[in-house]
C-alpha cells in the first residue's frame, strides 16, 4: 500500500524542514522516498494543511497501580464523562484519569501516537504493561522507578562500586521492560517508611545514611555508562514546597554535567517572596536550564479544574493530603520497592497559589530558550488531564490570548508573575520540536518523531487556524505506522502500537545474590518477578521494540 | 512425570509462589508448601471436558452458538461470578460492552465494604513485603486470619530475617474481635497472640472507641462483654508506640450490617496514627480473582467490578447492580456465570436461562442451558492474577495439557458470535 500525501506544509525539525510544501510517500508502515515508489494507491491532497510527525508525550501517567487506585477513588469524576461504545470503539469513561481505551482514542484524536508512563514501579511493572496493553493505537513505554528500593539502598550503604549498580539498573530494566530510569524524591519514599517526613538534597535517609544527591549521581552515571538514551528522569526533592527552587538549582549544579531530565519542573520552581511567602522561581530556574546544556525538563503545567494528583512520592503526597479536594486520599507503601500517593485536587484560578502555579509553568515554557530541551506536559493527571494540551498550546502560541487569561486569575498572583512582560510566542516549528522531534530524541526512539525517509509513518495533519486550540484539538488526519486511524478528529480505524524498551547488558552473576534477596525478603521469587516477553506479546496485538543503547558512545 | 517448583497460586490471595508440585499427565500432587486452600484447588481432578446444551453433550461450536443465541435474545444479561484471570476479565468486559450486560463480581458484596470506605475517605495501606520486613505490631480486627489465609503468619510474620526488625523480638500480634482458630499466630518462640475478644456486633462501637482513644479524646467509661476500656487504652498506646504498625481485616469476615462504616473507622484510625508514627491498613482478600476483577474493570471502565453497560457506556453502582438482587427482582432475563477457579462456586438458581463458563468438575442441581467447562488459570493455561494488595500481579503458569479452553477463549468466541 502506497499513500501519497501531497503538498502539505511540513514542519519536520529533525530534518530541518520548517514549513515547506512537500510530498510525503508512505509505503506500508514507513515513509519512503519518491524514487522507491512506482505507483500510488491513494493520494491525499494536503495543500493548505499543516503536517507534522505524530506527537509523543514523554511523561503521562497512563498505566500502573496508582492510576487504578485513582480511578476507583473517583467514580463521581468518571460519571461526569461517560464514553459510549461505537461500531468501532469500546466504551469507557474520561475526565481526570480516563479508562485505557478512552486514553488511546483521545490521545490519537489529538494527533498523538506515543505515550510514556513515567513511574513504573518494578514490582508493579506487570500491571503497568497490562494496562498499557489495553491502550489502543498508541506506542507506549515506561520509565522504571528506582532509588527508594531497599536492595538499591543497601548497595549504596555498602558502598558497592558503580559497576555493581550498573548491573542492578540494567537487570531491573530488563526484568521490568522499561525504556528509561526514573527516580522520585530520591530515597525519600523509602525514608517515609522509616517515618522520616522530610528529605532535602543533602540530608541523609536516616536509616541508610545516603543522601538524595548521592542517589542521583550514582543513577545518572549508571544511565550514562549503560548507554541508555533517555537521561535519568528525576522527580526531585521537596515537591511543591515553597522555596524548593533552591533545591532544584542545587540539583542542577550538583549533577556535574551528567545528562538529567527534571520532570514537572513547575512543581519545583517555587520561591518564598511576597505576602503569601510563595513566589515564582521560574526566572532563575530557566536561567540555570539555559546555561546547563545537560539538563532537559518537562513543565507539568497546571490548568484550572478538578483533577487528581497521582505520584510515587508518598512522603510529599502524605504531607499534601490536607489539600485533598474532594477530601479523600490514599497513601501506600509498596513492597520494599517504592510507594504512591493519590490526592484529588481542584486547581482554582481564584486561589493565589494555584493561579501562580499556572503562571510559573507558562513563565518556564517561555523563558527556557531551547525547545529541544523543554517538553510539553501537564504531568497528566497531576497538573491537568492530557486533554488540555490544545489549550496549553494556544497559551504558548498566542500572546494576546495568554494575557487575556492572565487578567482573569487571582489579582495577587497577577502581580507576582512576569508573564505579561514576556513577548515570546511559540512557533509551529517549536511546537513540533517539543512534542515530536525533541521528544523522540529524549526518549531514544529510532525513526520516530520525524518525517524523513525511513521514519515510521506516524503523521498528523492539521488545518491551520489562528485559534491554535481549535487547530490542535482536531487533526484532519492521523496515521499510525502508515494506517489512517483518525479522520476529522474521530477514530476511523483501530490498530495496536508497540511497547518500546531497552535491554542493556549486565553481568548475570548478580542474579545469584538477587535470587537470595527475593527468597529471603521479598514475597515473590526472582523468577516470578521477571516479566517474560510473551507476557506482553501473547495476546497477538502487542509487540516489543528494542531501542538501541549507545554503549561506548560516551 | 515432572516436578515443578516455585509455582504461583491464584487461589489463596497472597500470591504464594513457593509451591512444589508433581505433574503426572493430568494429575497434580502438591509435594511441598501446600495449605488448606491451595492443595485441594491444585489437586482437584479434571471433571467434564465436553460442553453441554440442556444436559446433552455437544461440540464447543454448538455450545457457543447456543450461548450467543441466549444472549442475543436477552433484553438484559447479567454476567455473574466474574472469577477468572486478567485475560478472562478482558474478554468478559468486551462481551459485556457489546451485549449491554451487567457485570457483577461474586465477592463484590464483601469487597464493597472496603470500596465504599475507600471511595468516601481514602486510606493508607501497605503490601505484604513491607509487612514481612517492617511490621512490629500486627492488629487483626474481626478476622480469623489463618482461616482466611492459612500461611499468612508463616510467610509474612514469623520470618527468620526481616530486614528492619531485631531478629527474635519481631512482631507483636493482637486480635481484636474474633479469636484465632489455630496455632499459626503463635510465634516460633511460643509467644501467644494477645486476644481482645468481642462479638462481631460490638465491633463497630469498639473500633470507634479505639479511634477516639488514638485521637486522644477523653472517654471516661466504656465496657462491652469481654473487653474493658483499659484494654482499648492499652491497644491505642501500643498502636501509637509501634514503629510500623499494621492493622488488618478481611472484609468478608466483617459480616454485619454497614460494615463499611467500621472499615472506614479503621482506615481513619490508621490515618490518625500517621500524624506521628507509621501505621498502615492491610485489607485482605484477593482469592479466586476478586482483586483481578476489580483491577481489570478499573482500567477498562474506570470502575470496580459491579457495573452496567446497559446504556452503551459503563455505569457503576455498588447497590443497584447487585446480581443476586437483579435475579430476585427479575430485572435480568439471562445469566452468564463465569468461575474458572472453584468448581463448587455454582450460579444462583433462578428461572432465567443460564450459561455457565465454569471450572471443569462443576455439578449442578439444576442443569444450566449451556455449560462450557474451562481450564483453570495457573493450572491449564498461563495467565495473570492480582494478589490481595492489588499492586502485585502474578504470572500464572500452564502446568499440564488438559485440552480445556480458557475462559478468555470461550468468551471471545461467544463475543464474536454475537
Ligand atoms: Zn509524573
Amino acid at each position: 500500500m502506497i499513500i501519497k500525501l501531497t503538498g502539505g506544509m511540513v514542519y519536520d525539525p529533525a530534518n530541518n524542514v520548517n514549513g515547506k510544501a512537500l510530498d510525503i510517500y508512505i509505503k506500508n508502515d514507513r515513509i519512503v522516498s519518491k524514487q522507491e515508489v512506482t505507483q500510488v494507491d491513494q493520494e491525499i491532497d494536503l495543500r493548505g494543511k499543516i503536517v507534522m510527525a505524530g506527537a509523543i508525550d514523554i511523561h503521562t501517567h497512563v498505566g500502573g497501580g496508582k492510576n487504578n487506585i485513582a480511578r476507583i477513588l473517583l467514580p463521581e469524576d468518571h460519571r461526569s464523562d461517560p464514553v459510549a461504545a461505537t461500531e468501532l470503539t469500546r466504551s469507557g469513561t474520561g475526565r481526570a484519569l480516563p479508562s485505557s481505551y478512552v486514553t488511546g482514542y483521545r490521545y490519537a484524536e489529538m494527533g498523538y501516537t506515543s505515550v510514556f508512563e513515567p513511574a513504573v514501579l518494578p514490582v508493579n511493572a506487570r500491571q503497568a504493561h497490562m494496562e498499557m496493553g489495553d491502550i489502543p493505537i498508541l506506542d507506549k513505554g515506561g520509565y522504571v522507578l528506582m532509588g527508594s528500593d531497599d536492595y538499591f539502598l543497601q548497595m549504596m550503604t555498602a558502598k558497592k562500586d558503580q559497576q555493581a549498580i550498573n548491573d542492578y539498573v540494567a537487570w531491573t530494566l530488563n526484568a521490568t521492560k522499561g525504556i528509561g530510569v526514573k527516580v522520585v524524591n530520591p530515597g525519600g519514599i523509602n525514608a517515609f517508611k522509616f517515618n522520616q517526613r522530610q528529605l532535602d538534597l543533602d540530608e541523609n535517609n536516616q536509616f541508610y545514611n545516603v543522601t538524595p544527591r548521592d542517589i542521583l549521581s550514582v543513577l545518572a552515571i549508571a544511565v550514562k555508562e549503560l548507554g541508555i538514551s533517555h537521561p535519568l528522569h528525576v522527580h526531585g526533592c521537596n515537591l511543591g514546597v515553597p522555596g524548593n527552587k533552591d533545591t532544584t538549582l542545587s540539583t542542577i549544579e550538583g549533577i556535574g554535567g551528567l545528562s538529567m531530565h527534571l520532570t514537572h519542573i513547575q512543581f519545583h520552581s517555587y520561591g518564598v517572596e511576597g505576602d503569601f511567602k510563595f513566589s515564582s522561581g521560574a526566572t532563575e530556574i530557566a536561567e540555570a536550564i539555559n546555561k546547563n546544556k545537560n539538563i532537559t525538563v518537562d513543565v507539568g503545567q497546571v490548568m484550572f479544574g478538578q483533577t487528581i494528583t497521582a505520584s510515587g512520592d508518598s512522603m510529599k503526597q502524605h504531607a499534601n493530603h490536607k489539600h485533598a479536594s474532594p477530601n479523600k486520599w490514599v497513601c501506600m507503601d509498596i513492597e520494599c520497592d517504592a510507594g504512591c500517593g493519590l490526592v484529588p485536587f481542584k486547581y482554582r484560578d481564584q486561589n493565589f497559589v494555584n493561579a501562580l502555579q499556572w503562571a510559573i509553568g507558562l513563565e518556564t515554557f517561555l523563558l527556557v530558550e531551547d525547545p529541544w530541551r523543554i517538553f510539553l506536559t501537564t504531568d497528566h493527571p497531576n497538573g491537568a488531564p492530557f486533554t488540555s494540551y490544545p489549550h496549553l498550546i494556544r497559551l504558548l502560541m498566542d500572546r494576546s490570548f495568554r494575557n487575556d487569561m492572565l487578567k482573569t486569575i487571582h489579582p495577587e498572583a497577577q502581580k507576582m508573575t512576569t508573564l505579561d512582560t514576556i513577548d515570546r510566542e511559540y512557533s509551529l516549528q517549536e511546537i513540533a520540536i517539543m512534542t515530536r522531534a525533541g521528544a523522540a530524541k529524549l526518549v531514544g526512539l529510532e525513526n520516530r518523531g520525524h518525517l524523513g525517509v525511513g521514519a515510521w509513518a506516524d503523521i498528523t495533519v492539521y488545518t491551520p487556524d489562528d485559534n491554535r486550540e481549535k487547530m490542535f484539538e482536531k487533526p484532519d488526519y492521523v496515521f499510525k505506522d502508515g494506517e489512517l486511524v483518525v479522520r476529522d478528529g474521530e477514530i476511523v480505524h483501530i490498530k495496536w502500537g508497540t511497547t518500546h524498551i531497552v535491554t542493556p547488558e549486565f553481568d548475570s552473576g548478580i542474579e545469584k545474590d538477587l535470587a537470595k534477596y527475593f527468597s529471603r525478603h521479598m514475597t515473590m521469587k526472582m523468577g516470578n518477578f521477571k516479566i517474560s516477553n510473551d507476557e506482553i506479546t501473547e495476546d497477538g496485538r502487542n509487540t516489543l521494540t528494542v531501542q538501541p543503547t549507545q554503549r561506548g558512545i560516551l | 512425570m515432572t516436578t515443578k517448583t516455585e509455582v504461583p497460586s491464584p487461589f489463596c490471595g497472597i500470591g504464594t509462589d513457593d509451591l512444589v508440585l508433581n505433574v503426572d499427565g493430568k494429575s497434580i500432587n502438591v509435594l511441598a508448601n501446600g495449605c488448606a486452600i491451595n492443595t485441594p484447588a491444585f489437586e482437584q481432578a479434571i471433571g467434564d471436558i465436553v460442553p453441554r446444551v440442556n444436559g446433552k453433550e455437544v461440540a464447543i461450536e454448538d455450545a457457543v452458538a447456543q450461548a450467543a443465541d441466549i444472549l442475543k435474545t436477552s433484553h438484559q444479561t447479567l454476567i455473574g461470578g466474574c472469577a477468572t484471570d486478567v485475560n478472562g476479565m478482558r474478554a468478559l468486559v468486551s462481551l459485556a460492552d457489546h451485549n449491554g450486560a451487567v457485570v457483577d463480581n461474586i465477592a463484590f458484596n464483601t469487597t464493597r465494604r472496603n470500596i465504599l470506605a475507600l471511595q468516601d475517605s481514602g486510606w493508607m495501606t501497605t503490601t505484604l513485603a513491607e509487612v514481612k520486613n517492617r511490621c512490629d505490631l500486627l492488629v487483626v480486627i474481626g478476622t480469623d486470619l489463618e482461616e482466611v489465609s492459612p500461611r499468612f503468619f508463616e510467610h509474612f510474620i514469623w520470618n527468620e530475617s526481616p530486614m528492619f526488625l531485631e531478629a527474635g523480638a519481631q512482631c507483636k500480634v493482637i486480635y481484636l474481635g474474633k479469636e484465632p482458630s489455630g496455632q499459626s499466630a503463635v510465634s516460633p518462640a511460643g509467644v501467644r497472640p494477645q486476644v481482645l475478644p468481642c462479638a462481631d456486633e460490638d465491633l463497630p462501637e469498639v473500633v470507634a472507641v479505639l479511634r477516639a482513644l488514638v485521637k486522644g479524646n477523653n472517654i471516661s467509661h466504656y465496657e462491652v462483654d469481654g473487653l474493658a476500656l483499659t484494654d482499648l487504652q492499652a491497644l491505642a498506646g501500643q498502636l501509637k508506640g509501634a514503629v510500623y504498625g499494621v492493622v488488618t481485616w478481611s472484609a468478608g469476615s466483617l459480616d454485619f450490617p454497614h460494615a463499611e462504616l467500621t472499615v472506614q473507622v479503621i482506615c481513619e484510625l490508621v490515618k490518625d496514627l500517621n500524624g506521628k508514627t507509621r501505621c498502615s491498613g492491610l485489607p485482605l482478600g484477593g482469592s479466586d480473582g476478586d482483586q483481578t476483577a476489580n483491577q481489570v474493570t478499573a482500567w477498562l471502565t474506570g470502575y470496580p467490578a459491579r457495573l452496567s453497560f446497559a446504556k452503551g457506556f459503563p455505569e457503576y453502582d455498588p447497590y443497584l447492580y447487585d446480581g443476586q438482587l437483579l435475579l430476585e427482582n427479575k430485572e435480568v432475563d439471562a445469566l452468564l456465570w463465569v468461575h474458572d477457579f472453584n468448581s463448587k462456586a455454582l450460579p444462583p438458581e433462578g428461572v432465567v436461562p443460564t450459561i455457565v463458563i465454569g471450572r471443569s468438575g462443576m455439578h449442578f442441581e439444576k442443569e444450566p442451558a449451556v455449560f462450557i467447562p474451562v481450564g483453570t488459570p495457573g493450572i491449564d493455561h498461563c495467565g495473570h492474577a492480582f494478589r490481595m494488595d492489588g499492586i502485585v500481579a502474578i504470572r500464572l503458569q500452564k502446568l499440564r495439557e488438559s485440552g480445556l479452553p480458557s475462559t478468555a477463549e470461550v468468551l471471545t468466541l461467544i463475543d464474536q458470535a454475537l
